[in-house]
């Protein structure tokens, strides 16, 4: 089996996962699942970080185009990172029971 | 360190990240759990991005480390800092990002292999060219949701003629482009193919009404976590594809939710045009002002101090008044009187899945006396008196009686179906999916004139009195 159909029986494997654990979210409960969900789409930062940390080209002065593009992914992804499970603990924690 | 090297650890690792990752949605299945969910969650993320820093590829950590800062400087003081009545924007800003920072990735990816002299398939290209495209499209269609959210360019449909022809040449002048790059490795071809995508995600949202919007950002929901998948296989990494995966299918039965809620076909969302002012000249609303009754505050306050039960039905107009601290004083006044009072959520009130219970928490009002729509629906008959604070559409009953009204099949909270009904607005004005609401004219409802937040805090005063 290549990789690419690794791949691809993790996918849709997931996508059965995710199935089942979505569909036992209470309703009340959806805002703070978008925002943990927004979350950790930010994993795309670790693609962010394999290309900000690629290194400089030998004889290169400054910053490479790479690693330009790599720290923009790496800082746009953990504004997401920081900014959802910031808001979703000040979400959750308002959720109380009646005293 | 030999132990750094071993491509099994690494996957150990993320496995583990995968699974707190589920431990963290798994928590969402009650307030109780939830916080701790969330726990999992951020471990899940450091375990995930702490692993990657340790890989062997990495050479520098430099701009690692500033971008983590940066975002880090930016994104904490506004997730501390926004209201909650503004959730719906930042969420969809949020998700503009992971789509951009997609983006960045699939570009960062391609250059990085050609500076280091890797050779690429078709496999490999095909699959930047995907992760592209689809972050492109959440990126821009996520900053035109923000906009419509935020109200900076209207939140009504922008139609025109041929629009959807002309999103289907777009999409298919980005297959052809995305062939071309494949094939024959036109660098030319990745840039064009992406910024077709980037007006793709502007015209594929600009038709779609204020009263979508929950459909919308679900959508965008969906489209950040299929872009992260997509870079997962580009980078051959199952961390990033079951993420993606999981949170691609979270969106996307948010929006299915969304659209059941609405009675609409997810096409007919995406398709858009649905919502605007435009579509509010109903028959009914030239018999506006005839047959409405109109109670007085003082009136409103006796009938709701004196009985039973009451149901409160929040609306959007109840966010758009910021006028859930008042909601919760009123509730106070009516539990003081010894009065049981419920709280009524429809799926798509407000702006997003869920606005409503997140004011009505943020207001401090217990999670325990807030009932979704089929829970609560057959209480109705039973109950003495409604109030219904800037809902609108959601109680309409035209969309049970009236087969012409676009709401037509919409599931809506009974609310006339109570003894007395108060119905707190601003004006007569037709809701967000501008349609008159039949309700208005009923026997037992009147309607209470006001913004949400004083007639809210006017009726508590009144409680007080009495």
């Amino acid at each position: 089996m290549s990789a690419e159909m690794v791949g691809l029986y993790v996918f849709i494997l997931s996508c059965f996962v995710g199935y089942h654990v979505i569909w036992g979210v209470t309703p009340a409960l959806h805002t703070p699942l978008m925002a943990v969900t927004n979350a950790i789409s930010a994993i795309v930062v670790v693609g962010g970080v394999l290309v900000a940390g690629a290194g400089q080209v030998e004889g290169a002065a400054g910053p490479s185009l790479v690693e330009i593009l790599g720290f923009f992914a790496v800082f746009l992804a953990s504004i997401n990172i920081f900014g959802g499970f910031v808001v979703t603990n000040r979400i959750l924690a308002m959720f109380k029971r009646k005293k | 360190m030999n132990l750094e090297l071993n491509p099994n650890l690494f996957a150990l690792v993320y496995l583990i990240a995968t699974i707190f990752f589920i431990f963290g949605l798994k928590g969402l299945s009650s307030p109780k759990t939830a916080l701790r969910g969330n726990g999992f969650a951020m471990l899940g993320m450091g375990l995930a991005i702490g692993a990657t820093l340790l890989n062997p590829e990495v050479r520098s950590y430099t701009w690692i480390l500033a971008g983590l800062a940066a975002g880090a400087v930016i994104g904490i003081p506004l997730a501390l800092k926004i209201q909650m009545t503004s959730m719906p924007e930042l969420v969809a800003a949020l998700h503009s990002f992971v789509g951009l920072s997609a983006v960045f990735v699939a570009f960062g990816t391609y250059f990085k292999h050609l500076a280091h002299g890797e050779a690429m398939d078709g496999v490999l290209m095909s699959e930047l060219a995907v992760g592209s495209f689809i972050g492109a499209i959440t990126f821009t269609g996520s900053v035109v949701a923000f906009g419509k959210l935020k109200g900076s360019f209207g939140s009504n449909p922008v139609t025109f003629p041929g629009q959807h022809l002309l999103n289907l040449v777009m999409a298919l002048g980005m297959i052809g482009f995305t062939a071309d790059f494949v094939m024959h490795d036109r660098v030319e071809s990745f840039y064009a193919l992406t910024a077709l995508a980037f007006v793709l995600g502007v015209t594929l949202v600009i038709p779609i009404g204020g009263a979508d919007m929950p459909v919308v950002v679900s959508m965008l929901n969906s489209y950040s976590g299929w872009a992260a998948s997509a870079t997962g296989f580009t980078l051959q990494n199952n961390l990033l594809i079951t993420t993606g995966a999981l949170v691609g299918s979270s969106g996307a039965i948010l929006s299915y939710i969304m659209c059941k809620a609405m009675n609409r076909s997810f096409f007919s969302v995406i398709l858009g045009g649905f919502g605007g002012e435009a579509s509010a000249a109903s028959p009914m609303a030239a018999a506006a002002g005839k047959g409405v009754k109109s109670a007085a505050v003082e009136d409103a306050a006796f009938v709701l101090g004196n009985s039973t039960k009451v149901i409160i039905v929040p609306g959007y107009g109840m966010a758009v008044a910021q006028a859930q601290h008042a909601v919760k004083e009123l509730w106070q006044a009516l539990v003081e009187k010894g009065v049981d009072v419920t709280f009524a959520t429809h799926p798509v009130a407000g702006r997003m899945p869920g606005h409503m219970n997140v004011l009505l928490a943020e207001s401090e009002i217990p999670y325990d006396v807030v009932q979704e729509l089929e829970e609560i629906n057959p209480d109705f008959a039973s109950t003495d008196a409604v109030l219904i604070i800037g809902a609108n559409d959601v109680v309409n009953p035209a969309a049970k009686t009236d087969k012409s009204s676009p709401l037509y099949g919409m599931p809506i909270l009974d609310a006339y179906k109570a003894k007395q009904v108060f119905l707190m607005k601003r004006s007569l004005k037709a809701g967000y999916a501008g349609v008159d609401n039949a309700l208005y004219y009923y026997d037992n409802c009147a309607l209470v004139f006001g913004d949400a937040k004083a007639a809210c805090e006017s009726l508590t005063a009144a409680l007080h009195e009495a």
